[in-house]
């Protein structure tokens, strides 16, 4: 069953293809049939992937499948082959199977889009990629996958490119991802050429991993920074997280699969796979968890304020991906997939929640005009507020026990700093998704007459996943939750992956004694600590928008107050500390003129190809005016003049006579013999 | 005695000459003459080597040689004949619709 | 005397050929029977060929036949695919481009097959007669095809230009050809290599030179390439494709055979010649290929461009460059081919020759825009089409065999060629259409090249491995 691995990926890029290619003939139904049967199919496949592999004794759960041989150079190699074990099953079970649930969804919240053959084969081709990435035993095909994701990232939040919001937001999420790839690119091209000096020619994991103690650990260190770099940018970490929000522009189930639940924990799922790398450089593991926290407060803080239900969930995804990194950086690296698994459900599970709300308000994204919607809305607002209960670390809920662990991990490690800033920022979670939850569900309704007159709950075509999803939100975390007998079973499963690195190992080795006789009184503690924080932080946030909670409240405890009082804060917030601004003068700014002067360099180019004749006119204007100004592009400038000139000069050899052409031949002959009887 | 150095000095002189009448000449019909000559040149040469090899090749490459450079005279006048009725002309210089 | 079962007469290693001599005939001959639709011819000659593929692939004998004047090996046989490939191509083009030109004859079709089946006796040749034979029967149904359409005065000039061209390369070709035998006394190539030895004389060196100038004649290197940016414009688009293709890939195979076989003792010396040369082709190709205008020009000094590139595989003399230059003719029949049907699909006698004419063609045809873009990327050599893992592969081979400076003005010179290919690409989808200028439709002969041709470009870019191992192993004999 294992050797099959490679119709996984396959079955979506065929969708893809047969969606792309004919999708635009087959009718609305053969298209989501398409789509969704060949992730049914894939997900079918990756459960008994996931069967046989438990099947297997725990040593030999890592199998490397080869497909084809893609490149041979010499001795330099590249396969693709797809490795399966504990953690690219998991990923491909969380891929397929969320990927296939939303899936579903789409066939009935894009049915009225007119491109509706095109959404599908973007999606699908995201899958492809998506699992490209998550099982490539080398890096080139974790390369392939990371850039295809992007792509189709791209594509997909372009969807509707006739909105300018939404080609900007693509557009701007592609720039932002091309910065962190060009790190990711630069970690790749270290870490191969560094190899390739200790006789290495290949960039297969197993060979990487278990050559890496070989290498000299400052280099490691700086392979483990540039791929990080990658990360920031692909799964959205602060300072570069800036195109998330934006990415909201895209379809809503869209934001669900890429934006929330696969394609940003990519960069998690990285440092987890490179954990051989990161454990050998520990201060890069410090500047993780660091930026994983920072970012995870930064962006809670400003997600309390957002009125866009779709921003308060961006924010909140790139919060909760802080987490992730927290946990990975740390060396708890079972801890990160863990909330990265149980994140995929309930954040999916929002994703979708808020796409039923705003389908239900006829595209209506604001929550102060919502309100009330439970009455309309009943499965949807059941299934939200469970997403939101998990979210926010309520037992027994999924996410209780991964945020938990994750915060145990930290203080038992005496990163005490860390799990103080994890524990306010699930207190702001637990905040502002209930302040999401009431302003959305209950109270009055604040929309218009036309809207209201139009509100009715998602056909079962959509809400059936939400209900899924919900279900899977409450009872994700049995696999993780560490009170059995012998410890969490996430832990066995992934320990064999996860703990190359010497502190990992001694974090999760001893999983069977060692942490069941940890998670003792203290854990107890802490845990009622972290459900303590969840709680406070959904009553205050009921005592400001709950309507029958609110009389209750101090008088000073309301939204319009809190937003007085506080309001240079409350600005800050609301205009998300500025980034943006500030990226626009800093960097876009100052880009965009030199992309002007190096559009009119380009005209200059093109128009100098087709008009050779005027070389010399322009490459004297040139040196005058531009030179001593932009020398850098004066350099490439002269290159082309140079190339166009020589190239007008040299086209006049071809004189068109007979005569010539045999006359420049003989000279030829002459100038080789000549040449070869001398020299 | 005439010795294998005569021969080939022949050759080369008549390639010489062929070659320069390619060159040098305007009329298509010359050039095309001339280029038989540099054939022949070769002809005479590869006999004297295989005179003074004592080996059958060179002469039965010189037969093929005859029978190729035969063919490739009907396809040149063939060739010439389509461009007099197309330009009305037989100089090459006056040929130069295409260049650059 | 020789015994006659000494001399291996084997008909089974010629097979290809007799069948193929075999086919053209009855072209020749149906071509009295069938007075209006001459594109029968076309389609008898394309089922001839394709039924011929599997008989050339396999025809493969370890030993020399005919007393060593024929050597059918598995790079005799990977050619004559190739050659087989381009031929059916260039046929089903022709079928609607003759009609397009008004041309109504078929002798057309059997002087292509004629012109096939010199390019499969020069790769099989293992004689510098045979070899000079296959050369010439190639070169002169080229002279015939390239002036074939006697009503054009560009095709009739490009014909006499050629003919004479080709006529004196042949004469220097065959004066080479006098001195290895007068240095050697065999005309055999291993032979010639047997007796040689390594002893150096100046007859040798004169014979090599000349050689190399005959060849270079034949692929379009500099400075013996004046020929092509004329004939490649005159000749009918077709015809220009095999050109490209067939003619240049015989000639490398004649080429290497030669050199890796006969010569391999004096690699110093022809290196050196091939070193400058090549050098000098990939610069002077890809520069004057930026001026010009006409696109199929630009395509002909992209085809000196890259045969730039293939001599340096050649060049590099080892299993991994000798490879590299029959994967990149593998690889160049299917992106050039798939370029020239497109530029023979928009060309007729006022239009579609200027790269202006392509102004916005994106917005009106979309799929063949496409195309046309995934070919000159190709050509260009971007991932993850063909042309990007040839390139990949002859360079590399290079800068294993430390030719450094070699391999860094070959990836200068890419870089410089995505100039002019990219221009194409500017023109069609960032122009606005020009409004005079119509591409007509693509009937399904052209539909199954393009999609073929687009196929194998993506094909042999993304999963090159087994085309590889086979060009590798098609060259060891040669290594020996």
């Amino acid at each position: 069953m294992i050797q099959l691995v490679w119709l996984i990926p396959l079955l979506p890029l065929i969708g893809a293809i047969i969606n792309g290619v004919a999708g635009s003939r087959m009718g609305k139904k053969a298209v989501g049939l398409v789509a969704c049967l060949s992730m049914a199919a894939a997900f079918l496949i990756s459960v008994s992937i996931f069967f046989s592999l438990i099947a297997l004794p725990e040593e030999a759960r890592s199998i490397e499948v080869g497909v084809f041989n893609w490149i041979t150079s010499g001795s330099f190699q590249i396969d693709i082959s797809f490795l399966v074990d504990p953690l690219s099953t998991l990923m491909i079970l969380v891929v397929t199977g969320v990927g296939f649930l939303i899936h579903v969804y789409s066939a009935g919240y894009m049915h009225h889009d007119k491109s509706y053959w095109r959404y599908f084969s973007y999606l699908n081709l995201f899958v492809f990629f998506m699992l490209m990435l998550v099982l490539g035993s080398n890096y080139l095909v974790m390369f392939l996958g990371w850039e295809g994701v992007g792509l189709c990232s791209y594509l997909l939040i372009g969807f509707w490119y006739e909105k300018k919001s939404a080609s900007d937001a693509g557009k701007k999420a592609f720039v932002v991802n091309r910065i962190g790839d060009f790190g990711f690119i630069l970690g790749l091209f270290l870490l191969f050429w560094t190899l390739s000096s200790h006789g290495i020619h290949s960039l297969s994991y197993k060979t990487v991993f278990a050559s890496v103690h070989e290498l000299d650990p400052k280099v490691v260190t700086a392979i483990a920074a540039l791929l990080f770099v990658g990360a920031i940018g692909k799964s959205a970490q602060f300072p570069l997280y800036v195109w998330l929000p934006d990415a909201m522009e895209g379809p809503t189930p869209v934001s669900a699969l890429i934006h929330a639940a696969t394609m940003v924990t990519a960069g998690v799922y990285m440092v987890a796979r490179n954990n051989a790398l990161y454990s050998m450089a520990p201060e890069v593991g410090q500047v993780v968890a660091s930026i994983g926290i920072f970012t995870a407060l930064f962006a809670a803080s400003i997600g309390l304020v957002q009125d866009d239900i779709k921003k308060v969930l961006a924010y909140s995804t790139v919060s909760q991906l802080g987490y992730m990194f927290a946990a990975v950086g740390l060396g708890a690296y079972v801890a990160g997939v863990f909330h990265l698994m149980t994140h995929a459900f309930f954040k999916g599970l929002l994703f979708l929640g808020s796409g039923s709300v705003i389908h239900a308000m006829s595209g209506e994204q604001d929550m102060k005009k919502m309100g009330g919607l439970h009455r309309h809305l009943k499965t949807t607002s059941i299934t939200f507020t469970i997403g939101a209960l998990a979210i926010a670390g309520i037992p027994p809920l999924s996410g209780f026990w991964s945020k938990d662990e994750i915060l145990w991990e930290a203080f038992s490690k005496g990163h005490l700093v860390i799990w103080a800033v994890g524990l306010l920022t699930a207190f702001m979670t637990a905040f502002y998704m209930f302040r999401q939850v009431f302003l959305t569900f209950s109270g009055e309704c604040r929309a218009d007459e036309h809207t209201k007159h139009h509100i009715h709950e998602s056909p079962a075509i959509m809400t059936v996943p939400l209900m899924i999803l919900a279900f899977l939100a409450i009872v994700g975390g049995v696999v993780g939750i560490p009170f059995f007998e012998g410890g969490s079973k996430l832990h066995h499963f992934l320990s064999p992956v996860l703990s190359h690195g010497s502190h990992a190992a001694a974090a999760v080795e001893g999983a069977g004694e060692a942490v069941a006789e940890a998670h003792s009184s203290l854990e107890f503690i802490l845990m009622g600590v972290s459900v303590g924080a969840g709680v406070l932080g959904i009553f205050l946030a009921g005592l400001m928008y709950f309507p029958p909670l609110k009389s209750f409240a101090p008088s000073f405890w309301t939204a319009e107050n809190m937003a007085g009082t506080f309001s240079p804060l409350h600005k800050l917030l609301y205009n998300k500390y500025y980034v943006d601004e500030i990226y626009d003068a800093v960097i876009v700014n100052p880009i965009k003129r030199l992309c002007g002067w190096c559009l009119s360099f380009d005209l200059g180019v093109i128009d100098g190809i087709v008009n050779s004749a005027a070389w010399i006119t322009r490459f004297i204007s040139w040196v005058s005016h531009k030179f001593d100004i932009y020398v850098v592009d004066g350099l490439v400038n002269s290159m082309a003049t140079l190339v166009n000139f020589n190239s007008s000069i040299w086209r006049r050899m071809q004189t068109g006579y007979l005569q010539n052409y045999a006359f420049i031949f003989v000279l030829g002959v002459l100038i080789v013999l000549v040449r070869v009887l001398l020299g | 005695m005439i010795t294998l150095y005569h021969y080939l000095f022949l050759s080369f002189i008549l390639f010489l000459i062929g070659v320069a009448g390619v060159l040098l000449r305007r009329n298509i019909i010359i050039v095309l003459m001339s280029l038989e000559l540099i054939f022949n040149s070769v002809n005479i040469s590869l006999a004297a080597f295989s005179y003074y090899l004592q080996t059958l090749t060179g002469t039965v490459f010189v037969v093929f040689n005859i029978t190729v450079a035969a063919a490739e005279v009907a396809i040149g006048l063939a060739i010439l004949v389509a461009v007099f009725r197309r330009r009305q002309t037989v100089y090459v210089d006056e040929l130069d619709e295409m260049r650059g | 005397m020789i015994p006659l079962s000494s001399l291996n007469i084997s008909f089974a290693s010629i097979m290809p050929e007799m069948l193929l001599t075999g086919l053209a005939l009855l072209v020749l001959v149906l071509d009295l029977f069938i007075r209006e639709e001459k594109s029968v011819l076309g389609y008898v000659s394309v089922i001839g060929l394709i039924a011929l593929i599997p008989v050339s692939a396999r025809t493969i004998e370890a030993k020399a036949s005919f007393g060593g004047m024929v050597m059918a090996d598995e790079f005799a046989a990977y050619f004559n695919v190739i050659f087989i490939i381009a031929a059916i191509f260039t046929i089903l083009i022709s079928m609607d481009y003759l009609k397009k030109m008004n041309v109504r004859r078929g002798e057309y079709y059997h002087i292509i097959l004629f012109s096939t089946v010199g390019m499969m006796v020069m790769a099989s040749a293992n004689d510098l007669v045979t070899l000079y034979v296959g050369l010439e029967l190639m070169a002169m149904s080229f002279y015939i095809l390239v002036a074939y359409r006697i009503a054009s005065a560009r095709s009739v000039e490009g014909g006499l230009k050629y003919f004479v061209l080709g006529a004196l390369s042949s004469g220097i070709l065959l004066y080479g050809i006098s001195f290895t035998y007068g240095a050697s006394g065999s005309t055999n190539l291993s032979e010639i290599a047997r007796q040689l030895g390594g002893f150096q004389n100046p007859f040798l060196i004169l014979g090599i030179v000349l050689i190399t100038v005959g060849f270079g004649f034949k692929v379009a290197a500099f400075p013996f390439h004046v020929w092509t940016p004329d004939v490649y414009e005159g000749a009918p688009t077709p015809v220009t494709a095999l050109l490209s293709i067939g003619s240049k890939a015989a000639s490398f195979a004649a080429f290497m055979r030669v050199f890796m076989v006969a010569f391999p003792a004096f690699h110093a010396q022809w290196g050196e010649i091939l070193w400058m040369l090549s050098a000098a082709t990939m610069i002077f190709g890809s520069v004057v290929a930026i001026a010009q205008k006409n696109i199929v020009r630009m395509l002909a000094y992209s085809s000196i461009a890259h045969a730039g590139i293939i001599m340096m595989g050649l060049l590099v003399y080892n299993d991994l460059g000798a490879g590299g230059v029959l994967y990149y003719l593998l690889v160049y029949a299917f992106m050039n081919m798939g370029a020239f049907a497109i530029v023979a699909l928009f060309r007729n006698d006022r239009i579609g020759e200027s790269i202006s004419d392509y102004s916005g063609l994106a917005s009106r045809r979309p799929v063949l825009s496409f195309l046309m873009a995934l070919f000159l990327l190709s050509l260009a050599g971007i991932p993850p089409t063909g042309g990007f893992a040839a390139k990949f592969f002859v360079f590399s081979a290079a800068i294993d065999a430390r030719y450094y400076w070699l391999a860094a003005i070959g990836v200068v010179t890419t870089a410089i060629s995505l100039f002019f290919y990219a221009k194409v690409i500017f023109y069609m989808y960032m122009r606005e259409p020009d409004g005079e200028a119509v591409m007509p439709e693509s009937g399904v002969l052209y539909n199954v090249v393009l999609l073929v041709t687009a196929f194998g470009t993506v094909f042999l870019g993304i999963y090159p491995t087994p085309f590889i191992d086979m060009a590798i192993k098609a060259v060891k004999p040669l290594l020996m």
